[in-house]
């Protein structure tokens, strides 16, 4: 293991290479999947995104008016925002926060 | 009392596992004498589960079959589909396929390389693999929008492509790789603990190596050239990949091959992001996939096999998936009898096992 | 499309064809098992120098299946997932899991039969009811 003391004592040297999270935070990449947001104002309520999701995390109703996702279910892998034939949808690049978005 | 056998379960949980894998192994003293894998933690019906859901669907769903392969799982999904619907991919998407490819194969190889080193006990070398590998992920992150499940591979091409800037933070993330390589590579190589550990461990011959259907590093490590990149799909075609081998067949060949391989991919990667023309990056596919084909890709751990049978419906009638680590197991098994309690973690993480994978 | 290289095998020729497969030194790569509804549709899949070559059996619901694991010992791991998921009999093999390779001991049977689990699926994947209708 001698062979990896230089890189070692470096590594003591060094400042860390993590973040203290909670307080110092990376802004997200710009194309990040973070989650994923509807503009109600634009929504027609076609319901094609509910229907394509593969995780079958969406619901939605024409009547009355709703659309609903359930975090737990959703894998933001983004297809409903590539779907969505008014582009009401779109991915946040923030991450939601544990529990809901 | 020397000579009698004791048998001891082997995991599931296991400092040493990430996954969930039994092994039963018969000791004589601390020899094991036999070894038998007991698995099924992880089965999730994915194979039945595809036939439920719509061929589009089902690029996400093999996605999670496993993470650290996932766009690799994807890739030979839809070149089976666009096989079967007859689509060709544009040139600038067969390219980006091969970028994201080659920095799955990196951060796969990096993950093996920590989870190898901890096999042992050497904690210094996990970190410092590791922290390469957070380079990898973030590039990942900022060209796909993902950190291991990138979700970019579509049938008929690609959904994001990649601009000139982020090109250039390519180029510059797999600078570092090479950096924080030179670093490593001696310490694999040469070390004396790490070769104390390695060499000899867990060794097959090519004759059985073949035998037993093989592939991926744990061939090549037996010197049989097999690197399913050489036939040619995506950008392979213009980007020639020659298999890395090495003679040995142990841990250690094993552990030199993935080094290797990874400054094979640097390299790859630098090629492909300096010819990848302009152009669409994806072209639509209409109509619903017919007939049966089979799909092939090379994976970090070795080639995968996919099995696609459609109807003409837009729901698939059989998708079969032969991960590499399924096709590992069985020279596994043949590594296992012989060597010493101590060595079995080691000789389990030499083949860079996949249990997720392995049950779908 | 069709799958190349294809060659029709009966149960009792299967052996036989398996170990011409072996002494041309081809590689074991994997087999797949589909329910088409009165039977099994089994291919054997092997590889030499990157060419596919498949094996073709028709199997009828409740016969038995020979296991090739005595010529490719690779062929087990593979017999014994077909075992469980389609809960078909295989006769000779190297090691036997006996239905518990995969599966425990209440878990359901065949899954990957055309009827296993498919309720179960089923009644998942309409937890988003389709609103279209209404």
């Amino acid at each position: 293991m001698v062979s990896l003391l230089k890189s070692v004592i470096n590594n003591v040297l060094r400042k860390p290479e993590t973040r203290c999270y909670p307080v110092e935070r990376r802004a997200p990449f710009a194309g990040s999947r973070g989650h994923v947001e509807m503009d109600p104002s634009t929504c027609t309520f076609c319901g094609v995104c509910a229907r394509k999701c593969p995780a079958n995390a969406l619901t939605v109703s024409k009547d009355p008016r709703s659309w609903t996702l359930e975090p737990y279910k959703c894998i933001v892998c983004g297809y409903c925002a590539d779907i969505c034939p008014k582009k009401s949808i779109s991915m946040n690049p923030n991450h939601g926060l544990p529990g809901g978005i | 009392m020397p000579g009698s056998k004791s048998i001891i379960p082997f995991g599931p949980q296991h400092p040493v596992f990430p996954e969930p894998l039994q092994l039963r192994l018969v000791l004589e003293d601390e020899k094991v004498v036999e070894a038998l894998p007991a698995i099924g933690y992880v089965h999730r019906g994915i194979e039945k589960l595809a036939e439920k859901k719509e061929y589009t669907q089902n690029i996400f769903l093999v996605e999670r079959i496993c993470g650290i392969c996932s766009f690799m799982h994807a890739l030979a999904y839809c070149q089976g589909i666009e096989m079967l619907m007859d689509v060709t991919v544009p040139d600038r998407a067969r390219y980006l396929r091969v970028i994201w490819s080659e920095l799955h194969r990196l951060h796969s190889h990096l993950l093996w390389l920590g989870l190898l080193a901890d096999s042992f006990g050497f904690e210094s070398l996990f970190m410092q693999s590791w922290r390469s590998r957070e380079a990898v992920m973030d590039i990942m992150e900022a060209t796909a929008g993902g950190r291991v499940i990138i979700s970019t591979c579509i049938i008929g091409g690609v959904r994001r492509d990649i601009s000139e800037e982020l090109m250039a933070e390519v180029l510059k993330t797999v600078d570092v790789l090479e950096r924080d390589l030179e670093i490593i590579r001696p310490v694999v190589f040469d070390d004396y603990s790490v070769k104390q550990r390695l060499v000899g461990t867990g060794r097959i011959t090519s004759e059985q190596a073949y035998d037993l259907g093989s592939v991926g590093p744990v061939a090549r490590a037996c010197g049989i050239a097999r690197d399913f990149r050489e036939t040619g799909y995506a950008a392979y075609k213009e980007i020639k990949v020659t298999p890395v081998t090495e003679t040995g067949g142990d841990a250690y060949a094993r552990a030199r091959v993935r080094i290797r391989e990874m400054y094979q991919s640097i390299d790859i990667v630098r090629q492909a992001v300096r010819d990848i023309p302009a152009g669409d990056i994806a072209v639509p596919a209409r109509g619903n996939p017919e007939g049966e084909v089979i799909s092939r890709v090379e994976q970090p751990r070795g080639e995968v096999i996919y099995y696609i049978k459609g109807d003409g419906t837009k729901n698939l009638e059989r998708l079969r998936v032969r991960t590499p680590t399924f096709a590992n197991m069985a020279p596994l098994l043949t590594m296992l009898p012989g060597c010493e309690l101590a060595n079995v973690p080691v000789i389990v993480l030499s083949i860079d096992p996949c249990i997720s994978c392995t049950e779908r | 499309m069709s799958l190349m290289n294809t060659v029709a095998v009966s149960p009792d020729s299967l052996l036989q064809e398996v170990a011409g497969k072996y002494r041309q030194r081809y590689r074991f790569v994997t087999m797949t098992c589909t329910d088409i509804g009165d039977g099994y549709d089994i291919l054997y899949h092997f590889d030499k120098d990157y060419e596919l070559c498949n094996l073709r059996l028709y199997l009828k619901k409740g016969e038995e299946l020979p296991s090739i694991s005595s010529i490719f010992f690779a062929a087990l791991l593979v017999e014994n997932e077909i075992k469980d998921l389609f809960s078909i009999p295989i006769r000779d093999l190297v090691i036997d899991y006996g239905g518990r390779f995969l599966l425990t001991e209440d878990a359901p049977v065949a899954p990957m039969g055309r009827e296993g689990c498919s309720r179960a699926i089923d009644i998942r994947l309409q937890g988003a009811p389709e609103e279209e209708d209404k």
